[in-house]
């Protein structure tokens, strides 16, 4: 508008990391926080959770509705709920999102462990595994790419939904968004976009990688 | 010994799987449970393991109740052979192999040392080691399967349909490879197949189950094809069983005549063919030291003549069984055919001989 330019580079020089609550890099390092602890806490749930519902099958139809009720909620709906009870803090974002993870995570870590053939489950049987160390270096490790991949899409959604906080003043690199919106000033949103898509991309990245290497037996079977 | 004492297996939907079964497994002996689909031969196979409890009777191990033992113990004391093969997808050839020595604690280097030793016991490629399951052909890794359940030394193999999910021809090749293990190894093997051809291959005894798990009969094989107990296991065992038969019979005892001069030999003395009106015609082979009867029928059926050409095993003429020759033995045999001293033409080439081509590319061996 009147001439403004998209992005003021001094701008976003002088707001790097000036030491204010609002620098950038503080809002990248409170934005990473907020997204993976949900991924973390929901990973550190969905598995015994999971493991739960694999081994009494009907559990698994009120948890997996359970979940998809709460993914339906509007964010902002969640946020309020816990706004009561933990207050303008980082704890009222992290909450929600570990629900959102966790109605990814869970159907994952169910599939992931359905996906181990039952010839192989049995034959682990057969050659005298116990049933925690069956689980533990056979059935877990077969889960592995299923989960790999249920664990990307939580991890994206959970880089990406972080910045609602901003509507509590947590929203990590969204509080980006509010400023500009509200100043009329386009640098703040043009950076907070930016740096929210590096994040997931390169997150994603990380993942892809950590599968190639976890994996290297699951690569060809998927186009088998 | 393995023995089966009355032992019945009921679901709790009331479906009887295996009713009222008594047999005993000979040591050191291939023993077949063969049926059709529900006469609960897997079951029973199971059962030996533990895999499945009966609901009553007992199966007893060297006089040992198996239910006295616990369950992962004793299965780490018995090989088993699943269908698919089983294998971790996750674990490279070499440690799939090693799986039981790893869960009895060895060390890890005797483990893979052991591993390695068994991967061309099975006929493999040691260069097929540090490999994930997903590499190897279908018949490669029933054979890593194989290997897998012998590392621990195990005096007991259980096989639960091994080689049904492999094409038959590289089903053939594992069967005769198994043959050739257990005539070195002498281990107790039971045996679940719902294929009769195989029953009667492998088998030292073949005990044939009906629906609903009730014993019809337990006889070595040729005795099966001889005196089949009743309809069920006559129907079972399908068509042509006075041929099948044959193959119990060594041609060893076929009386051979000098060749004729109408078949027509090579400067090595390999037969060319007989000399008809027009030129050479059809002829077909045996060999005496290998070969069972019903290969040399086989041989007298593809000349015009139905004269069999008998060769040894550089493939040089030996003599030719005329059809009277072969009829005499027949006539010898109707009344009923000896259990096998290990079959004949079933007879997996030993290491001088041939191997079937398959073999080579099946196993990808690095030269025989």
């Amino acid at each position: 508008m009147n001439g403004e330019p998209l992005v003021r580079w001094d701008w976003i020089a002088r707001n790097w990391a000036n030491g204010d609550p609002s620098a950038i890099s503080t809002l990248l390092l409170g934005h990473l926080v907020m997204a993976f602890l949900p991924v973390v806490l929901g990973l550190v749930v969905a598995l015994p959770l999971g493991l739960a519902c694999v081994r009494w099958r009907w559990l698994y139809q009120p948890t997996a509705a359970l979940m998809n009720v709460t993914y339906s909620l509007p964010s902002l709906v969640l946020f309020s709920i816990f706004l009561s009870i933990t207050g303008l803090t980082r704890t009222t974002v992290v909450i929600p999102l570990t629900f959102f993870a966790l109605a990814v995570l869970i159907p994952a870590v169910v599939d992931g462990l359905t996906s181990v053939p039952d010839h192989v489950r049995q034959s682990a049987v057969a050659m005298g595994f116990r049933p925690a160390r069956r689980l533990l270096l056979v059935e877990l490790p077969i889960a592995v790419p299923v989960v790999l991949a249920g664990l990307r899409v939580a991890t994206v959604s959970s880089i990406s939904l972080v910045s609602v906080g901003a509507l509590i003043g947590q929203g990590g690199l969204g509080n980006l968004f509010i400023d500009g919106w509200q100043r009329q000033f386009y640098t703040p949103i043009v950076v907070g976009i930016a740096l929210i898509v590096l994040l997931a991309v390169a997150a994603d990245g990380v993942l892809v990688l950590a599968q190639r290497l976890l994996t290297p037996w699951s690569r060809a079977r998927r186009t088998a | 010994m393995i023995t089966f004492e009355g032992v019945t297996k009921r679901y709790r939907d009331g479906t009887v799987a295996v009713d009222d079964l008594s047999l005993e497994v000979p040591t050191g002996a291939v023993t077949v449970f063969v049926g059709p689909s529900g006469c609960g031969k897997t079951t029973s196979l199971r059962m030996i393991n533990r895999m499945i409890d009966a609901t009553s009777g007992r199966i007893t191990l060297d006089g040992r109740d198996v239910r006295e033992i616990d369950p992962p113990t004793l299965r780490r004391g018995i090989g088993y052979v699943i269908q698919q093969a089983g294998l971790f997808p996750h674990r490279k050839i070499v440690d799939n192999i090693a799986t039981v020595p790893y869960l009895l604690g060895w060390d890890k280097k005797k483990a893979r040392a052991r591993a390695m030793e068994l991967l061309e016991r099975v006929g493999l490629d040691p260069a097929l080691a540090g490999r994930y399951p997903f590499q190897l052909s279908g018949g490669q890794q029933q054979r890593v399967g194989v290997a897998r359940a012998l590392a621990a030394d195990p005096p007991v193999l259980l096989m639960d349909e091994p080689f049904s999910a492999v094409d038959p021809v590289v089903r053939a090749s594992l069967q005769d490879e198994l043959l050739r293990l257990q005539s070195e190894l002498r281990k107790t093997i039971v045996f679940v197949t719902h294929d009769i051809d195989e029953a009667i291959k492998l088998g030292d005894t073949v005990a044939v189950l009906r629906v609903g798990g009730r014993l019809a009969q337990m006889a070595g094989p040729a005795t099966l094809l001889t005196e089949p107990a009743d309809d069920f296991v006559r129907g079972f065992l399908g068509r042509d069983r006075g041929i099948r038969r044959l193959s119990f019979i060594s041609a060893k005892e076929v009386r051979l005549d000098p060749a004729p001069g109408e078949l027509a030999v090579d400067e090595d003395g390999r037969p060319l063919g007989w000399r008809t009106g027009g030129g050479l015609s059809s002829f077909g082979t045996f060999d005496p030291e290998a070969d069972s009867l019903r290969a040399a029928l086989d041989a007298a059926l593809l000349s015009p003549n139905g004269t069999a050409v008998a060769v040894d095993g550089d493939g040089r003429v030996r003599g030719v069984a005329r059809r009277e020759a072969l009829d005499e033995l027949f006539g010898a045999y109707a009344d009923g055919v000896p259990e096998r001293a290990r079959g004949f033409h079933e007879q997996p080439p030993g290491p001088g001989g041939e191997s079937p081509p398959e073999g080579g590319a099946e196993t990808g061996r690095a030269g025989s």
